[in-house]
């Protein structure tokens, strides 16, 4: 199973992967299937990229017509099909087992965990689910062996990542660096910072917390670097925001986005994402009260850890990145009911 | 087995059980919404976060899986913690409506908030609302913004009702549980979804407003309907019956009733209660008291022994009939020198019953029926007329059970069935003899009868001789069929040679009872179905509506009109008015103590709830003092204790009395051409008490029959959807509106009985004819 799904505000690097080089998912998705004795795959596209899943359609056409899939593959004794399947709009629909569910046909809400898809996974049997990003450095890797692969990158963080660079830089897009590239080399390629200084960076994804400038420019883009610095690598999308953006209104933003896709399904996510948006949204627009960043702070802790899924914690985490680096701005929201960055609501 | 620490104390349960079902076993309460012992988990409250030493975040308990040497907390601080939030989380969008909400007092929500919630709330927000939905008379959803989207009732009509009539739509917050767009909830175990709602989204809409759960007493009982013997709690306000819930008794009804079951309380405080007896004199009902009443029943009986002898005296009773009444019944019967008594009053076969004292039973006992592996099914309409029956058969069919049905039209039980064989009741013993010759066939044993098997026959065949709980049922259209000794001398055959056990679910909630007790004709005795067809010199009938009750039912309207002395011991006096000369209000079954003895032949007694109405008396009474003045012997019982003793003798021999030996050889006779009638006795015509009973009248499954014809011929008659026709039995007509049902065989007509709307009509089984009307 390949997960397409691709939801993570920001991220837009498997979308690119797929409409510029569909054959390498392909191929790696081939390949991984010959190592573990699969016989069936499926790359679940999410529904908002429908030209890409067309796209992907084709491809696999080309695949089978060519002999890389279906029955006897190049006259050898293994035989794997390869599907497509398109998504109807759920960020939700990432979490690998609700995407298995999807799959299904039925609504796109996580099963709890145990038991976990290795064992019981598409329609119980057992599944493995990998990115796309991941299918696609198969073949490279095959290629020129694993040990090159992990020399691109550092100790513990091997190989290369694709960083969707998006927000205020001049040239938006995908970049593949080795891990463990400085985050400024990585802001160099992209064409630096537009609009104004910079001033934070959620370095993977939205539900990444948000790492305020100056720590930003210290650190490298690996798993370890990152996660000292007290955010995640996640998903690898890096949204710049310059000294410009108020991080209120960047938050109510970011909760409205989760209090939108919440599945619904369990009680501190469903009930907590509108809590939270609301909080912020009343922050935001000049009806704040002093106690509320305080409710706003426990109502994140409540939810972490606390849900069948992990949207629970996606949603938490930016409120408390936001609360630790930037309550200032908060603060004023409530004390002056008006933006200290000076942008209107 | 597997051993964990669970709050300090050592808890052992068998590999694959979760953590709750560990805290069960320790005796320990982990806070819950959305499990329940009866359904799949679903872990969505979150209220059950535990904490399990070495796991990084709490963990539900429900869905967690024990491991060896795990350690769990349930009230760690870590625990509670997790459960608190989870609490506060459910309050904020949780409306104030306690005040206001049935539930109060009974809501687990509100026990669980007194544990684990604030004295304050913290949310300031907007809450949000769901919008009512109207599903029918049974279930409110008239405040559906009480939902905490616990997913049980989503999930007990996946799984144990069979059909999944509520789901949950939208996202997020703007989940709501509703059903497809518009419809009612129709399954005959909804009910049940009022009971395991944790919350005041679901409840009773008969109940509403009408009490407080603090102001109800609490009395047991047994359900006077089905054979299954459901354990109910009948609460009580004020010397009124106010509402029926179930009483968890795992080995009968599990947590379940049926909404019958539930529901038919209203009838008991109709307006259409007898309530004083009453004489027909002049043409004119007069209010009489007892001892006029029952001295004018006396003489009556007196002087038709006198001029016409005993031959044409007799008593109907109802499976229905408590034990107590139906002993007395036949007692004072048999002390006239008469052997006319039975229940029956719909089987069309008089001559198949057990030998004298034992009784036709279901076989096996109820529990099995969930562990079944295999079940062949025969003339059973299983869904309506055994709604809990069908339920376990349901689970085990979920477990890979193969169910079998033989019938002559196939309504759908919500359970995969492995096949089915499709005949008009006159071809059944054909049917029957078919699967018993392809058993015979394969064990290498002479058949009963000489049959040529077709492939469905190999099939039933081939499955019941795999496996290894397997049971033979027969049904109440098998039970009441005019052939009714052949089928089960077949059916008794082929679950001898395959090892299952063999039949029959049962009419009512004492059929087994009233044949332990002799209510039922012996030494050549007329049956009830033949009592009700002709014309009876005196006739004693015990909670029976002939019209209603019959197999025939316009022989019963014709003979009732040429009947001598018609005594009707009833509770209610809308439709024996018409044709009785005396109405003697008896007790319903909240109104007096009695017995049932179930399908599988478990005697249960129950002791009244409420004071007879008015001039009402307990029906094991009256016969008792009627008894006495028409001066027999045995009618000075003081206690209905004591007229158990009498009718049953000792309990712990019920078991070996219990025999479904047939009492004639096989055959395989009356397969005829033509059409024939199929007759099902829908849910909510069943009895006195649920025809009275409002709100079960305006379900859907209480909506007048149509005639169910077969696609051959619904071809033939060149009908439309909506047409009439006009079906003929003999002399006995009715139009009715039609409609193709692809299931019936092609010369069966399916004509409910039992239904006002066919009353007109002759009897159950037999030649019919069909016209365009």
């Amino acid at each position: 199973m390949c997960n397409s799904d691709e939801g993570e505000p920001g991220t837009c690097k498997d979308r690119d992967l797929l409409r510029f080089n569909p054959h390498m998912v392909i191929e790696g998705m081939a390949i991984a299937a010959y190592a573990m004795g699969i016989r069936t795959g499926y790359n679940y596209i999410h529904g908002e990229i429908f030209e890409i899943y067309q796209r992907f359609e084709e491809a696999l056409d080309e695949a089978r017509a060519a002999g890389f899939l279906g029955d006897r593959i190049l006259g050898s004794d293994f035989s794997f099909q390869l599907h497509a399947f398109h998504g109807f709009g759920a960020y939700i629909c990432g979490e690998e087992t609700a995407l298995l569910e999807s799959l299904e046909g039925k609504k796109g809400q996580p099963r709890f965990k145990p038991p976990f898809p290795a064992s019981f996974g598409l329609y119980g049997k057992p599944t493995t689910i990998n990115n796309t990003e991941t299918f696609a450095a198969v073949p490279w890797i095959i290629n020129h062996g694993g040990q090159a692969y992990l020399e691109c990158g550092k100790p513990n963080n091997g190989g290369t990542k694709i960083f969707s660079v998006v927000g205020d830089v001049n040239r938006p897009g995908n970049f593949e660096v080795p891990m463990g590239t400085p985050f400024a080399k990585l802001l160099e390629l992209a064409g630096g910072v537009k609009g104004g200084a910079l001033k934070a960076v959620i370095p993977g994804g939205s539900s990444a917390p948000v790492l305020p400038a100056g720590v930003m420019m210290d650190i490298t883009m690996d798993y370890d670097a990152i996660a000292k610095a007290g955010s995640m690598l996640g998903s690898g999308a890096v949204i710049v925001m310059n000294d410009s953006r108020c991080m209120v209104r960047s938050l109510m933003r970011l909760s409205y986005f989760y209090q939108h896709e919440s599945c619904g399904q369990c009680t501190p996510c469903r009930e907590g994402t509108g809590w939270l948006w609301r909080l912020v949204d009343r922050i935001e627009h000049g009806k704040g009260r002093p106690e509320d960043l305080d409710v706003l702070d426990s109502v994140a802790e409540n939810i972490k850890g606390r849900t069948i899924c992990a949207l629970g914690d996606a949603a938490a985490m930016p409120v408390q990145g936001m609360l630790k680096h930037f309550r200032d701005e908060f603060v004023h929201h409530v004390e002056h009911k008006s933006c200290k960055v000076g942008r209107s609501a | 087995m597997i051993e964990i620490e669970l709050d300090g104390r050592k808890v052992s349960v068998a590999p694959g059980s979760m953590v709750m079902h560990a805290a069960d076993a320790a005796g320990t309460y982990i806070p819950h919404f959305c499990y329940h012992k009866k359904l799949s988990i679903a872990a969505n409250c979150r209220m059950c976060l535990v904490e399990v030493e070495k796991a990084p975040k709490p963990m539900p308990a429900c869905a967690t899986p024990v491991t060896q040497g795990m350690v769990v907390r349930t009230k760690s601080a870590k625990a509670i913690q997790a459960q608190k939030s989870v609490m506060e989380f459910l309050l904020i969008n949780h409306p104030l409506d306690c005040p206001i909400c049935d539930q109060g007092g009974e809501c687990q929500l509100q026990d669980l908030a007194v544990g684990y919630g604030a004295s304050a709330s913290r949310y300031e927000e907007e809450k949000r609302v769901v919008f009512h939905k109207d599903v029918g008379p049974l279930i409110s959803m008239e405040e559906m913004t009480r939902c905490i989207h616990c997913t049980r009732c989503i999930r007990f009509g996946q799984e144990v009702a069979g059909v999944m009539e509520l789901g949950m739509i939208h996202r997020g917050e703007h989940s709501e549980i509703t059903t497809m767009l518009g419809n009612t909830i129709d399954s005959e175990l909804s009910g049940n979804m009022i009971d395991i709602c944790p919350v005041g989204a679901l409840t009773s809409k008969p109940f509403r407003y009408s009490a407080r759960t603090w102001e109800l007493q609490r009395r047991k009982s047994i359900s006077p309907h089905d054979s299954n013997g459901s354990n109910l709690v009948v609460q009580v306000k004020s010397g009124r019956v106010m509402r029926v819930v179930p009483l968890e008794n795992e080995d009968v009804n599990e947590c379940w009733i049926t909404d019958r079951d539930r529901f038919s309380y209203e009838a008991l405080n109709s307006d259409q209660r007898l309530t004083q007896p009453m004489l027909k004199q002049g043409g004119q009902w007069q209010v009489v008291d007892w001892n006029t009443a029952l001295a004018y029943v006396a003489d009556g009986l007196k002087r038709v022994m006198a001029e016409f002898g005993t031959a044409e005296i007799g008593a109907v009773g109802s499976p229905r009939g408590t034990v107590e009444e139906l002993h007395l019944l036949a007692r004072i019967v048999r002390g006239l020198g008469s052997a006319n008594v039975d229940v029956r009053g719909r089987h069309a076969d008089a001559g198949n019953l057990a030998a004298d004292g034992r009784a036709r039973w279901l076989g096996t006992s109820i529990a099995s029926l969930t562990q079944l592996d295999r079940a062949f099914v025969v003339g059973s309409f299983l869904r309506k007329d055994h709604p809990l029956f069908a339920q376990r058969i349901r689970q085990a069919a979920r477990h890979g059970a193969q169910v079998h049905s033989l019938h002559a039209v196939h309504d759908d039980w919500l359970l995969p069935l492995a096949s089915r064989m499709t005949a008009a009741p006159s071809g059944w013993a054909a049917a029957l003899a078919e699967v018993a010759a392809a058993v015979a066939a394969a064990k290498g044993v002479a058949a009963p009868l000489a049959a040529q098997a077709t492939e469905t026959a190999q099939a039933i065949a081939a499955s019941l001789m795999s496996g290894e709980r397997k049971a033979v049922l027969l049904g109440n259209a098998a039970a009441q069929h005019p052939q009714a000794g052949e089928l089960l001398a077949l059916a008794h055959w082929i679950a001898e040679q395959c090892g299952a056990s063999v039949g029959y679910l049962g009419e009512g909630a004492n059929s087994v009872g009233a044949q332990l007790v002799g209510a039922v004709p012996r030494d050549g005795g007329l049956s009830a179905a033949q009592m009700l067809a002709q014309p009876m010199k005196a006739l004693l009938l015990l909670d029976v509506d002939p019209l209603f009750d019959a197999a025939d039912a316009a022989a019963a309207r014709a003979a009732l009109q040429a009947s001598g002395l018609v005594v009707a011991l009833t509770a209610f006096k809308d439709h024996s008015v018409d044709h009785a000369d005396v109405l003697l209000p008896i007790a319903p079954f909240t109104e007096t103590s009695g017995t049932f003895v179930n399908a599988e032949g478990r005697a249960q007694s129950f002791t009244g709830v409420v004071k007879p109405l008015g001039e009402v008396r307990p029906a094991w009474k009256v016969l008792r003092v009627l008894g006495g003045l028409l001066g027999l012997d045995g009618f000075d019982q003081d206690s209905s204790e004591a007229v158990r003793a009498q009718a049953l003798g000792d309990l712990d021999l019920l078991a070996q009395r219990l025999d479904n030996t047939p009492s004639q050889a096989a055959a395989a006779s009356g397969t005829r051409a033509g059409l024939e009638r199929v007759a099902d006795v829908p849910i909510y015509a069943s009895d006195s008490l649920v025809r009275h009973a409002p709100s079960l009248q305006l379900t859907a499954d209480a909506r007048p029959p149509l005639a169910g014809l077969s696609s051959a011929l619904w071809r033939q008659l060149g009908l439309q959807p909506g047409d009439k026709v006009l079906i003929s039995q003999g002399q006995a007509v009715a139009v009715l509106p039609a409609q193709e049902d692809r299931s019936l065989a092609a010369t069966a007509v399916r004509i409910a009985a039992g239904h006002p709307a066919t009353l007109a009509l002759g009897p159950m089984f037999g030649p019919l004819n069909v016209e365009k009307a």
